[in-house]
């Protein structure tokens, strides 16, 4: 079987200490939660860090709870506990629409969303949901924490805005009234990576979209960059034609290369299509709250 | 480094490299040779194992990640009363063919079966949906758990030698 | 659950029945012994060093720095193998093929070196230490330009070859088939790939090599469905003396076609064993096995079906393009290069019919049959059952009448088919009735009909298949010259246990139930009595192996013989028991008896002991109860059945649901039917892969794209439904106890009724597998081109 190169090891007792030792590796270090992303491709040794620093002690990083108008995710949350959680599914069914079709049981009981985000897969779902719903990306470091939106926070494939020394702590999620929101993603099959995936969500104000958010999976180099369809959402009623028209948009903003998941002209298709349907589904949520989760 | 994993209700001590994967330490140091492994993306599930009580994927684990935690693996499934029920059933419903798949795939049963007595056929599809049978096309496995939902603890003990035979 | 449950009929059946398996008390428990469970004092472990590229020269291969590693024994290139004259090796087709590349890697994956070490990590360690200097040269990818006169020579380690040809093959009456198609009324022509695609058994291949020094004795346990098989060629590979090879094949994690052949990797660990005196394990790890292991399929089929305007089939041509990859190391009968594929004519009375195979080298891994094909049978039936749904679309017609028009009459068997078979027995249409009533079919197309109004795509697709297995009759049917037939051998103990030694390998199948439910049947001894041995050279007499659905119909017959060979003797010495003659006794399960007085009677437990005790026998009557036989199979068997599947597509997106399966299986007596639903569950389970999601794909440079399950897409739980089975039971005339065979009934039957089910839901003549939301999205919007 495929085994990693060597590596130095720590167990971060605290997120002091957890900032302390990535502060003295540096950019040879990285950050291990559930570990599915990053063994995978260090067995490939296509990874090769020289520190790895193991964080699931830090369970002062596992929490959901809601503060004020804002639902606060713990870095190290594992999918499992975002899709078992009430709170998450009634605030953002959202979570709980893509954490179905996140990978497979066993990956969610140890896989993190901190992860998830950090890892930066062009094809990875809660970066799309995370973007739809307008989330703010707490990062950690010796300089205290700085708070980075989603489409700031995600710099290209695999790259993101957490630089050597840091690390992502917590997920900020704006709760908005008469909000609703959907994920719908297309997969060749159960645990695969999308084809394409689209998130949703909105809120509604005197039976008008008063708020927007679109995020993409697997058709593009960002999750953002759907500001068109977004606004073309933003002060109409929710409709067949203004669902069209923001799938239209998002189907011609998005950059999709053919592969082994599927061609161009499909993918783009599929952007335009589960644009529509999770807009759809999202304004039923929001207009039937109650049956939301 | 230095580890101790709980494996099984024992404590296990042994000095590992940090990469040092835990299917490898549950096979080769422990000789647990009951979990496999199949794949290296954490794809199959063949390598699953118990963490805590949850199913994890023990090659896209490491063995110092384990550290201080609980680990059970098919090994530790039967007990002094005998086989669990989910064992018992997978020999009643003809739930494994080559065996490769079905520790993981009873491990998995087991903790499910922890959670919810008495699962949906829906349920315990998308519970197993992360570990791949090449064998058995599924039914029989998701029959086989059904058969330890319906028959718990007590079952098991009653009918034990019971390959061989149509108890 | 939907399917249909067998009656329990015997609560222990001495005999046939629904036995639980004998096997399962130790894999339960986790107790199952594989190789990687292998652990010999000393052992070292290796690794291969494969090509990153598809085409290319070698120009030189450093290895000091591995070799400099502390915990490296040894580091093997090509040019050490050549010293010893293993470079190349003879492959199950006759050709050669690289142990590890010397002049050049001809696929993606070619074993270039190979590093024995103290332990894993090391091993793989070591190899990213070996330098390997390439030169580049252009790949063949696409089969269709193999034979391109620029085409690069792929074989040019064969002295004169000018080209990447393979073999040109026929069946069939050529003339007769043309003339037939002159003057049809309907012709339906239609290109169809059944694309590459692999068994990936969940245990991938490997071995542990030990050669003991001192006295020269090799074993080596080893992923092998075929242990004999293996020994004689290692013999004839290595020059090493076949008694001093002993091949042990170990609980194996599923099979499938995977591990028929014989790998690089095998050589290089005896190889590696001999240099260090110490016992080598080396163990594929995943992209390994998808990589460079036996793939499967890679047919690109041309066919043609003339029929009547009302629908009568008359004639099938076909013509088929090969891809055999880098080295042509197919598994079949020699005299087969094509397997069976000459089944094409498949279930139906047609006039004529012909078959021409072309054989291709391309710059992928070798290979060619594999993945429960009955050798080529998946191809065959493909293409015929496809074929038969375009015609039925040609004519407007239903496609379970237009098969129930054309399906061979009971009366017709035994029945010579227009390419050579001779169709053992079989009730066709009330196999098809039976599938169609338990479909619910009429309903169903009223249902579809409903909601195609309301704008649904939901699709019905049949299938009916022959199946050919069963190799093979001595005369027609080898494999490097090693005739297909197979020992058996039988013991029973003087207190009435037993022991019966295969010459069959099971990776899953359960022989040691099953064989055991055989010599139940036939001596009366219970199964838990009699102990199946099986899968190691020096316990087992000769014998090709389990692949192919052979094991039953050649293995299961053999000791159906061995088993009357003693009931026969046990008449003999119950005749001295009971001093009667031997004309006067009569069997019943578990007894002779004196016919007109059967309390007259001897158990054959108490024949046993009385055979090793002091009873005086007749003359010439050895004592001891046991036998040895050999069975050459008159002919071969031919199981069938019906399939219907029933799929629902998102016209949105393209995505299939597998909504419903029903499978009506014929597979002649059953001698354990919970163990024969299992073997259909999982050949369903492969075919719904097969349709829609598996294939090993190559990018135009011979990159493989499909090297791990993250790309290789077997099934899970969520992708089948619950199947729906049942049967029907047409013995075979031929063989001793009317058993056909049924491994590879589902894999080969499943595949055309899935894919026509999504084709009749998106109302689109073909589009070749897998049918990925992507691909049948395309083939709704204007068309998908083959993959590649």
């Amino acid at each position: 079987m495929q085994v990693p190169a060597s590596f130095e090891y720590r167990r971060a007792q605290s997120v002091p200490d957890a900032l302390a030792l990535l502060e003295r590796f540096g950019e040879d270090a990285r950050v291990i939660a559930g570990g599915h992303s990053l063994l995978p491709m260090m067995k490939l040794r296509l990874a090769r860090p020289e520190f790895l620093v193991d964080i699931n002690d830090l369970h002062e990083l596992d929490y959901l709870r809601q503060e004020g108008a804002e639902l606060c995710i713990g870095a190290l949350t594992r999918h499992r506990g975002l899709l078992e959680s009430e709170l998450v599914g009634r605030l953002f069914p959202i979570f709980h629409d893509a954490e179905r079709v996140i990978a497979d049981p066993p990956v969610r009981n140890r896989g993190t969303i901190g992860g998830s985000l950090c890892q930066a897969d062009p094809a990875e779902d809660l970066s799309a949901v995370c973007t739809a719903v307008r989330a703010v990306a707490v990062v950690l470091g010796a300089g205290g924490r700085r708070s980075v939106p989603m489409a700031d926070f995600y710099r290209g494939p695999y790259e993101t805005d957490v630089g050597a020394g840091e690390m992502l702590g917590e997920i900020r999620v704006p709760i908005l009234p008469d909000s609703g929101s959907a994920y719908q993603k297309v997969e060749r099959k159960t645990g695969d990576w999308a084809i394409a995936a689209c998130g949703a969500a909105l809120s509604l104000a005197d039976g008008r979209i008063a708020s927007a958010g679109i995020g993409l999976a697997a058709v593009g180099v960002s999750a953002a960059g759907y500001r068109r369809a977004e606004q073309a959402l933003v002060g109409r009623e929710p409709s067949e034609e203004v669902f069209a028209e923001a799938g239209r948009l998002a189907a011609e903003d998005c950059e999709p290369v053919t592969d082994t998941r599927g061609t161009a002209a499909y993918k783009r298709h599929l952007a335009g299509e589960l644009t529509e349907r999770a807009l759809r589904l999202a304004v039923e949520r929001a207009l039937r709250p109650a049956a939301a989760a | 480094m230095q580890v101790t994993i709980n494996v099984n209700g024992e404590d296990h001590t042994a000095d590992v490299e940090p990469r040092h994967l835990l299917v490898r330490f549950l096979r080769d140091d422990l000789g647990l040779t009951g979990t496999h492994w199949g794949c290296d993306t954490s794809n199959c599930g063949t390598c699953v194992v118990l963490l805590d009580g949850e199913p994890v994927k023990s090659c896209t684990m490491l063995a110092v990640m384990a550290a201080g935690h609980q680990v059970r693996t098919v090994e530790g499934l039967e007990t002094a009363d005998g086989l669990d029920p989910v064992q018992q059933g997978f020999i009643e419903q003809h739930g494994l063919q080559c065996g490769f798949c079905t520790p993981g795939m009873m491990l998995t049963a087991r903790a499910l079966l922890d959670r919810d007595p008495d699962p949906s056929e829906q349920q315990i599809r998308e519970a197993i949906s992360g570990q791949l049978c090449r064998c058995t096309g599924y039914l029989n496995i998701v029959r086989a758990v059904q058969w330890a939902a319906h028959h718990p603890a007590a079952a098991a003990a009653a009918t034990a030698p019971s390959a061989g035979s149509t108890p | 659950m939907t399917a249909v449950e067998e009656p329990v009929v015997e609560e222990r059946p001495i005999g046939y029945g629904r036995l639980k398996r004998k096997e399962d008390p130790r894999f339960v428990r986790g107790k199952g012994h594989y190789v990687d469970d292998v652990q010999l004092p000393g052992m070292l472990h290796g690794a291969v060093l494969r090509s990153p590229l598809a085409h290319a020269r070698i120009v030189s291969i450093d290895t000091s720095a591995a070799e400099a590693h502390p915990k490296v024994r040894a580091v093997i290139t090509g040019e050490a193998l050549a010293g010893l004259g293993l470079a190349w090796m003879p492959t199950l087709s006759m050709d050669t093929q690289a142990v590890l590349a010397t002049d050049k890697v001809r696929f993606q994956g070619q074993e270039v070196a190979f590093v024995v070490a103290d332990d894993h990590y090391a091993a793989r360690d070591a190899i990213e230490l070996i330098d390997v200097e390439y030169e580049p040269l252009p790949p063949v990818i696409n089969a269709r330009h193999a034979l391109d006169a620029d085409a690069p020579v792929i074989r040019d380690d064969q002295e004169g070859r000018t080209d990447n040809h393979v073999f040109d093959w026929e069946a069939g009456d050529k003339a007769s088939t043309d003339a037939v198609f002159a003057d049809a009324d309907v012709v339906v022509a239609q290109d169809m790939l059944y694309p590459r695609v692999h068994p990936a058994p969940l245990e991938t291949c490997g071995c542990v090599a030990d050669m003991d020094p001192v006295d020269g004795k090799l074993t080596l346990w080893a992923t092998t469905q075929a242990p004999h098989a293996h020994r004689t060629l290692y013999a004839m590979v290595a020059g090493l003396p076949e008694h001093k090879i002993r091949v042990i094949s170990p609980d194996i994690g599923g099979g499938f076609g995977n591990k028929v052949g014989i790998y690089p990797g095998y050589v290089c660990a005896i190889v590696g064993s001999i240099l260090t005196h110490k016992p080598v394990k080396w163990v594929e790890d995943r992209s390994e096995n998808l990589m460079s292991t036996s793939f499967a399929r890679d047919y690109h089929m041309h066919g043609e079906i003339a029929a009547t305007r009302e629908g009568r089939i008359r004639a099938v041509r076909v013509k088929v393009l090969a891809d055999h990859g880098a080295f042509n190391a197919t598994a079949q009968p020699t005299k087969y290069p094509a397997g069976f594929f000459h089944v094409f004519t498949g279930s139906y009375d047609i006039e004529a019919a012909h078959c021409a195979v072309t054989g291709v080298y391309t710059n992928k891994a070798p290979g060619g049959v594999a993945y429960a094909c009955s050798f080529r049978v998946t191809e065959a039936v493909y293409l015929i059952e496809r074929l038969v749904d375009c015609l039925a679309d040609e004519l407007h017609t239903d496609p379970a009448e237009l098969r129930m028009k054309n399906l061979l009459r009971p009366e017709q068997f035994p029945y010579p088919s227009k390419t050579g078979w001779e169709y053992d027995s079989g009730d066709y249409p009330a196999t098809l009735r039976k599938t169609l009533e338990l479909a619910g079919y009429d309903a169903l197309r009223r249902e579809q009909a409903e909601r195609r109004a309301r704008g649904e795509l939901m699709g019905i697709g049949l299938s009916f298949f022959t199946e050919t297995v069963g190799a093979g009759p001595r005369k027609d049917m080898d494999i490097l010259g090693l005739g297909m037939a197979d020992g058996c051998e039988l013991r029973v103990h003087p207190t009435g246990k037993a022991v019966v030694r295969l010459s069959v390998q099971t990776q899953g199948q359960g022989h040691e139930t099953t064989f055991a439910q055989i010599v139940a049947e036939e001596l009366g001894i219970p199964p838990e009595d009699i102990d199946v041995v099986h899968g190691d050279t020096d316990q087992t007499p000769f014998g090709l192996g389990t692949y192919g659905s052979r094991s039953t119909p050649v293995s299961g017959a053999a000791a159906a013989m061995v088993a009357r060979k003693v009931r026969d003797k046990a008449r003999i010495i119950a005749g001295a028991m009971l001093e009667v003659s031997t004309e006067d006794l009569e069997w019943e399960k578990g007894r002779w008896f004196v016919k007109g007085d059967p309390t007259a009677s001897r158990t054959i437990q108490e024949i046993a002991l009385a055979a090793h005790g002091s009873l005086e026998l007749p003359d010439g009557v050895e004592g001891h109860l046991e036998a040895t036989t050999v069975y050459n199979p008159p002919n071969l068997t031919f199981p069938y059945g019906a399939y219907l599947c029933v799929v629902d597509v998102d016209p949105g997106t393209g995505a299939v649901t597998v909504r419903r399966f029903v499978a009506v299986d014929d597979c002649g007596t059953r001698i354990n039917p919970m163990i024969i639903e299992g073997q259909v569950h999982g050949g369903l389970a492969d075919g719904v892969g097969m349709a829609l999601t598996e294939i090993i794909s190559f990018d135009e440079d011979g990159n493989c794209l499909s090297g791990s399950f993250m790309d290789y897409l077997v099934p899970t739980a969520l992708e089948v439904p619950a199947w729906e089975l049942d049967h029907t039971v047409t013995p075979s005339p031929h063989h001793p106890i009317g058993a056909k065979g049924v491994g590879e009934s589902a894999t080969v039957g499943s595949p055309p009724a899935i894919v026509n089910a999504v084709l009749d839901a998106i109302g689109v003549r073909h589009a070749d597998m897998p049918l990925t939301p992507g691909r049948v999205w395309l083939a709704m919007h204007g068309g998908v081109e083959a993959p590649q």
